[in-house]
């Protein structure tokens, strides 16, 4: 069955489908991992897009049980150039066409997913369409260009858990940590779980007063989808927490908390996702390849010199990857060091939450 | 961190000659380090006994020393040179052997030399079995169940500790050399015997066989300020059990999942911080049970290797030269990325396209030789192809091997084979079992079946019979025209060419090539830029697709497309890829664009920085036709990739491409046996007595008339094929069968054979008009050795200056006549002062490196130049006439193929090259012999036993050994002449004339050095055994008479004087 994917500007690929029919709209963006799709698809933070995988073969090694990030697909539609009519893999338990089918998410494959990545490079991320319905190109263009765009849209309402859940059997751990869920990806879970933390996930709406309540030793802010600055409610949360218990914010999180320490976030033309993307300490100088998915930053201008200090910096475009308050024990990183999927090289972030949360006790 | 300041010389030592293991890959990346260097400001003093390398050309490195790569030598090198800091990691295992050695010696530490990029201590880890494994456990990673041995004793009680199958692997090798698989104990003893004397240290590990399971690579690099990045993943289509280099390889990683990637991610990261490897590039191993995912480490070369140069020009990532500059003490976030421009090379290549690596075997030059691919490598060259899926890249890379297929299969050379040959084909590895598998697949095995047997991932194979499936599809139509388009069209995209539809439907590659352009369906071009598109790139290296963006850029420039040589093979190697690079340098002085086109990973020609543009494609009429009508090129040179390009050169004619320089139809001229007699009949010059043939019995009859000995051989062919002698008729019939069967549409040409005859090669380039001769050589071994094979020296050392200036005078003539422009070699035979045309090579030979080495002029260069118009007047060229020694010797692959006799003949052999250059002719030849890898004696036995041909001659070549302070030995025959001449022998018997006979003797290590000249007709069996021992056992064996003659006159040089070293920019300077 034929699918098209259409973007705003005019411009349409067509293509085979797989996985479920019908049409969806969202910003169509590009993810450079050669490994890895069965966690991208699972990750909350891509509520709104439409995926394209920049490595051409997909669905090699079928999908498994352990490899979620969350309990279920949230892109708007998946393209690639090749689905693979087979998966071999020793832990595999099923297709990734069957898990599309069954998430209803939208493939598409046999199309020129380089030419694709090279429109969104030159032109920026723009909004589009996938269907298996219409399949008249103008109208598709239509339907893309009326579509909501994610500029100003809370999505992390959407995908955030309804209510408050502690992460697998908590007892007995030394550090209790809240983690605010703005579609918080398993693998933050359960490293902090590794690391010996009671791991208590809110809602992104939870206010401040049940944080104080629960009395953590730690709050992380996870990552999500969509546009920071709509997420005011948590944003205005983070500002009573600041000063309270150590914070750590990784992507959206981070995101969030630069809103809160009084900075500004604007919007990339493409974004960062993949997971080749060389970080820099620059409190160490070391280098760190990173798992990245964001199409927002914050803007270094606009922090508080005298108060934040830029820790991390991307080496292929010098935005800011990272930050940390000069004297409260809060800090945050763009990228992810929970990686799933990605390298492991910024684990150590972790332990460095860990330490913070050791030293405030 | 910055470049280091305390540091101003650099020493680089490269690989030597070609050999099976380690072959082109390290003049690439020796050649990036020294530009990388030299960039940086440093002098590079740079060592390597290869003349066909372009790092040894003179521009390269400051000083270069053209000599053999001992410890010795080294050490006279550094002596005079005093550089402040060696460069270990970028030369093979060669270079890091032999600076292990200086080590050991003393010798860094007495000249206060640094070993930078990977230290000494590192090395010994990485390589030293026992070492390696005990550091491996102590970060925690696993690996098979194994055991040291430094003796046969150690080695038999692990052995029965471990079970059959096991694994040999000995230290300090590479390429498997003197590894294997035993499943008994007979077999055991006789690999751990080769394996033990092998390794550098007598040492090797007896290892639990884990054949079956997946196997994997990851190139790694690191800084000094331990910043760690993984350049690429490659994952092997054959399982472990078959030596990486023997197979085809995939980047990236196919079947795990960001999982299992990680953890071996981790491993790798976890391996080079524990063995200490600085900076620079490794190359580490993997395997994984596929069951259950449980890892293993193979091991780790601390070096930058043959995957790394595969993973460079599969990602565009420049790995050698990034290690270069690293050793220097930059770091990764130092260092832009070239591709990109903008981004740093602290980064992870990520690619959006399928890379698949198949070797190229060349079995068939080795007759006895076993195909069974083990853990010890036996290919000599290999090609890659980059396509969108791995089904195109798989069908692209099977058409660039040069073995006459078009894809996998369908190109009418299917062999027909039934279910239980296929079965039996497919259960153990070998050269054609890619073609079984889908022939398996064809006659309906199942996946599963075939995967039991093979233990090839299921991922792999599906995607084989998602070709053949539509291979089904397209022959139901029958005919082009009734093919769907979007059949036509989902063909391209899973690489099937032109010659494959051609001969599904029925019709002429040119039709459907035809057919395909009215329906545009063309392929498209997209960049390799290490990024999969998400920055910008700048360096135009592409490859062909069928896709729907085209990313090519115009450009209004004059420009010339070269083609390359394709995959080495023997008869076609590095020789061909220094050309080619060497056109490319002169069309950019000349202010052209270059666009290279070449199929070989492992080459200098395929570095991106080489040409103006690159594509990496096929070298097939259809690939290189859509290059041309893209590009639109002012001509193509096809001249001095070998025969790969020159076989294309009537079809790109007739496709109205300008050929430039020496027109196809005086190529044709020079091939085709009936106009070449007649050329050679109106210039008055003289050829073996010759004809041609198309029946067995017409074939007697014309032996009769020339008279026997006669050659027999298919036309058409490089490296002498099938190239045969026979002595009489029976020969004869035996011969025709072998030889009719390589090239069917061709006749079979019969040449007197000249025996006893001096041969010579020479070179010239011609302008048209005028005629320069480039270089005359004298081969040592006398004609009906191939040229490739026979040592040679320039200038001749007995020809007679009438004689030369003869030679001379018909070459000007053969190129005047044949209206060359650009480079023409040819060879003559000298017997009894009348000289003999062998044949015209109207194209770039072997020789021209080598030739440019000895003379210091870029003959490769000139020729370009020629071809775009320049005379040679304007170009300020004319003869050289050196005073120094050249000699060229070529190096031999027999010991990897047990049980294959050790002897020459007209069919080419070698796989490499090395060069001794010296103002002394002895001095000169036990140069290159050493560079060779024959471990002359200076003392002990000599074993002698000659056909009686040579019989007159032996009594001086052992009065010579005595009086150098030998003895000698012989069998009875042999040593009853030489005690006519009053020489004293000791007599042993042959094989089965009692023991201890002669074999027994080279098994026991008693002999120094052998010389055994094959008797002319069938060589005994007992005479193979004792070259196959020797080979075996690597004691330096001479097989031809005026072979002897040389290495004594050599050996006597050796005795009485010490090397002497001068860099080969000092020699130009004296002419
Ligand atoms: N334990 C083993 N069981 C089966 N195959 C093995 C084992 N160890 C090595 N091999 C195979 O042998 C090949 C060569 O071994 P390796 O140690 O890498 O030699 P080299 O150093 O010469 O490259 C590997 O590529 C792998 O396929
Ligand atoms: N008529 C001959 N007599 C003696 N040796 C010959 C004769 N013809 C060819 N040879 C030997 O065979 C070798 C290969 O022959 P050649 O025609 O050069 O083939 P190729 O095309 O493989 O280079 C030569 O190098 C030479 O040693
Ligand atoms: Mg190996
Ligand atoms: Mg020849």
């Amino acid at each position: 069955m034929k699918a098209i994917i259409a973007l705003e500007d005019g411009f349409v690929l067509e293509g085979e489908n797989f996985g479920a029919q019908g049409e969806r709209t969202g910003e169509v963006v590009f993810n450079t991992s050669m490994m890895g799709y069965q966690e991208i698809l699972t990750d909350p933070s891509y509520k709104g897009q439409i995926v394209t995988m920049t490595y051409p073969l997909i669905g090699n090694y079928g999908v498994n049980d352990e490899d979620y990030e969350s309990t279920k697909s949230h892109v708007e539609g998946f393209i690639v150039k090749e689905n693979s009519s087979i998966y071999s893999n020793w832990r595999a338990q099923g297709s990734l066409e069957k898990f599309l089918k069954k998430n209803k998410i939208i493939g598409i494959q046999g199309v020129d997913t380089r030419a694709l990545t090279r429109h969104i490079r030159t032109l920026g991320a723009m909004k589009s369409v996938i269907s298996t319905k219409t399949l008249n190109k103008k109208k598709l263009v239509d339907i893309a260009k009326s579509s909501a765009g994610l500029v100003g849209r809370d999505l992390v309402k959407e995908v955030t858990c309804s209510k408050k859940y502690i992460w697998k059997d908590g007892k007995s751990k030394k550090f209790k940590v809240v983690v605010f869920d703005c579609g918080v990806k398993h693998n933050i879970l359960r490293l902090l779980d590794i690391y010996g933390c009671e791991v208590i996930v809110v809602p992104a709406t939870t206010d401040a007063q049940k944080i104080f309540d629960i009395e953590p030793d730690g709050v992380l802010l996870s990552n999500g989808p969509g546009d920071p600055s709509a997420v005011f409610y948590l944003i205005e949360t983070v500002k009573k927490l600041l000063g309270k218990f150590p914070v750590f914010g990784i992507c959206l999180g981070h995101q969030i908390l630069g809103l809160a320490l009084g900075g500004k976030t604007y919007k990339l033309k493409f974004g960062h996702r993949g997971g080749n993307q060389p970080i820099m300490n620059l409190l160490t100088k070391r280098v760190h390849i990173t798992s990245e998915n964001h199409g927002f930053a914050v803007d270094m201008n606009s922090l508080n010199k005298d108060e934040v200090e830029i820790t991390h910096i991307n080496l292929n475009d010098k935005t800011v990857e990272g930050m940390k308050h000069k004297k409260l024990p809060v800090f945050s990183v763009q990228f992810h060091p929970e990686a799933s999927p990605g390298p492991h090289d910024s684990r150590t972030l972790f332990e460095q939450f860990i330490h913070s949360m050791k030293k405030a006790k | 961190m910055p470049k280091r300041t305390d540091i101003k010389k650099i020493m680089i030592i490269g690989s030597g000659p070609i050999v099976i293991s380690q072959a082109c890959e390290f003049d690439y990346s020796g050649t990036q380090a020294c530009k990388a260097l030299r960039e940086e400001g440093f002098e590079v003093v740079l060592v390597n006994s290869n003349p066909a390398t372009i790092m040894t050309d003179p521009e390269m490195a400051d000083r270069t020393y053209i000599e053999p790569i001992i410890p010795e030598i080294l050490a006279k090198i550094i002596e005079v040179e005093r550089p402040d800091a060696l460069l270990p990691t970028l030369g093979g295992q060669t270079g890091l052997n032999v600076a292990i050695k200086l080590v050991e010696m003393g010798i860094l530490d007495k000249f206060k030399v640094e070993m930078i990029g990977a230290k000494y201590a590192a090395i010994k880890k990485a390589e030293d079995r026992e070492l390696f494994k005990s550091a491996m456990k102590k970060i925690g990673l696993d690996l098979p169940k194994s055991g040291l041995a430094k003796t046969m004793e150690e080695a038999i009680k692990i052995a029965e500790q471990i079970g059959f199958p096991i694994i040999i692997r000995p230290s300090y090798t590479l390429g498997g050399t003197g590894g294997g698989v035993a499943y008994n104990m007979e077999e055991f003893k006789i690999i751990a015997e080769t394996g033990l004397s092998a390794s550098m240290e007598s040492q090797i590990l007896v290892e639990e066989s884990i054949i079956g399971w997946k196997e994997f690579e990851l190139e790694v690099m690191r800084d000094v300020r331990d910043n760690v990045v993984i350049i690429c993943s490659i994952e092997n289509f054959d399982p472990m059990g078959v030596h990486t280099g023997d197979s085809i390889t995939v980047a990236p990683a196919q079947t795990l999942t960001d999982k299992e990637y990680q953890n071996m991610r981790n491993a790798a990261i976890a391996v080079i911080r524990e063995i200490g490897v600085e900076t620079g590039g490794s190359n580490i191993q993997f395997a994984v049970d596929p069951k259950t995912g449980r890892m293993v480490i193979i091991e780790m070369n601390p070096r930058v290797s043959r995957s790394s140069a595969l993973a460079s020009k599969a990602t565009g990532f420049p790995i050698a030269k990034i290690a270069a500059k690293l050793a220097v003490g930059y770091t990764l976030d130092e260092i832009p990325n070239d591709i990109t421009k903008e981004t740093p090379a602290s980064f992870e290549p990520t690619i959006d396209y399928c890379v698949v690596k198949i070797p190229r075997f060349t079995f068939e030059k080795f007759e006895g030789a076993d195909p069974t691919l083990t853990t010890s490598m036996k290919s000599v060259g290999e090609t890659m192809a980059i396509g969108r899926t791995f089904k195109e890249a798989l069908q692209k890379g099977l058409r660039s091997l040069e073995i006459g297929r078009y894809g996998l299969g369908a190109d009418g050379k299917d062999v027909h084979a039934t279910k239980d040959e296929i079965l039996q084909k497919i259960s153990f590895p070998n050269d054609q079992r890619i073609f079984y598998l889908k022939y398996a697949i064809s006659v309906g095995i199942s996946i599963d079946e075939i995967y039991a047997k093979t233990f090839i991932d299921k991922w792999f194979l599906n995607n084989i019979k998602e070709i053949v499936e539509l291979e089904k599809k397209i022959l139901k139509y029958k005919s082009i025209n009734k093919l769907p388009i979007k059949l036509l069209k989902q063909a391209k995209e899973y690489g099937y060419s032109d010659r494959q539809l051609a001969f599904l439907l029925n019709t002429t590659e040119e039709k459907i090539y035809d057919f395909r352009k009215q329906k545009n369906i063309t392929p498209v071009y997209k960049l390799v830029d290490t990024c999969a598109a998400e920055f910008e790139a700048y360096t135009p290296y592409y490859y062909s697709t069928y896709d729907s963006e085209d990313e090519t850029r115009k450009s209004s420039k004059k420009k010339v497309v070269i083609l390359g040589g394709g995959p080495n093979r023997i008869g076609q190697g590095i020789e061909f890829d220094y050309c080619c690079v060497h056109a490319s340098f002169a069309l950019r002085e000349e202010g052209y664009e270059s666009i290279m086109v070449n199929s070989n990973p492992e080459t200098v020609s395929t570095d991106y920085d080489t040409s103006d543009r690159l594509y990496f494609e096929p070298l097939t009429r259809e690939d290189v036709l859509h290059i041309i009508e893209k590009e639109k090129p002012e001509g193509v040179i096809v001249q001095l990739g070998g025969q790969t390009p020159l076989n294309l050169a009537l079809s790109l004619m007739r496709a109205n491409v300008k050929i430039l320089g020496t027109s196809p139809h005086s190529i044709d001229i020079a091939e085709d046996r009936g106009k070449f007699k007649k050329l050679l009949h109106k210039l008055k010059l003289k050829q073996p007595e010759n004809d041609t043939f198309y029946s067995v019995s017409e074939g007697l009859k014309k032996a009769r008339v020339i008279g026997y000995p006669v050659l027999v051989r298919p036309s058409y062919v490089l490296g002498g094929r099938a190239m045969k002698i026979a002595y009489d008729e029976s020969d004869l019939i035996e011969f025709i069968k072998t030889a009719v069967a390589v090239s069917p549409e061709h006749p079979v040409l019969i040449d007197k054979f000249l025996e006893d005859a001096i041969e010579v090669d020479v070179d010239a380039v011609s302008d048209g008009k005028r005629t320069v001769i480039c270089g005359v050589m004298e081969h040592i071994e006398e004609a009906g050795i191939h040229s490739g094979d026979s040592a040679s020296v320039l200038p001749p050392h007995t020809l007679s200056t009438e004689i030369i200036n003869e030679i001379k005078e018909s070459t000007r003539a053969l190129a005047r006549e044949l209206k060359v422009i650009g480079l023409m070699n040819i060879q003559y035979a000298i017997k009894g002062n009348i000289i003999y045309v062998l044949e015209v090579n109207p194209r770039a030979s072997r020789t021209v490196p080598f030739v440019s080495k000895a003379t210091g002029v870029p003959w490769a260069k000139v020729a370009t130049k020629l071809m775009i118009g320049k005379t040679l007047d304007e170009l300020k060229i004319n003869e050289v006439n050196v005073k120094h020694i050249s000699v060229k010797e070529s190096v031999f692959p027999f010991a990897r193929f047990a049980g294959v006799d050790a002897v020459l003949g007209p069919e080419m052999k070698s796989t490499g090259e090395v060069m001794g250059i010296d103002i002394n002719f002895g001095m000169a030849f036990v140069k290159s012999q050493i560079a060779a890898g024959q471990n002359l004696p200076k003392s002990g036995k000599v074993f002698i036993s000659v056909k009686d041909g040579d019989k007159r001659e032996i009594p001086f070549i052992a009065k010579k050994l005595v009086d150098l302070g030998f003895s000698i030995i012989a069998t009875f025959g042999t040593a009853s002449v030489l005690e006519k001449y009053g020489i004293t022998v000791e007599k042993i018997a042959k094989v089965g004339e009692g023991r201890p006979n002669i074999v027994d003797l080279i098994k026991s290590k008693e002999i120094a050095l052998i010389i055994n000249t094959p008797l002319g007709k069938k060589t005994k069996k007992d005479e193979t055994l004792i070259r196959t021992t020797a080979v075996e056992r690597n004691i330096p064996l001479i097989t031809t008479i005026s072979g002897a003659q040389a290495t004594v006159t050599g050996m006597e040089v050796l005795l009485s004087k010490d090397f002497t070293v001068t860099p080969i920019q000092d020699y130009h300077i004296r002419n």
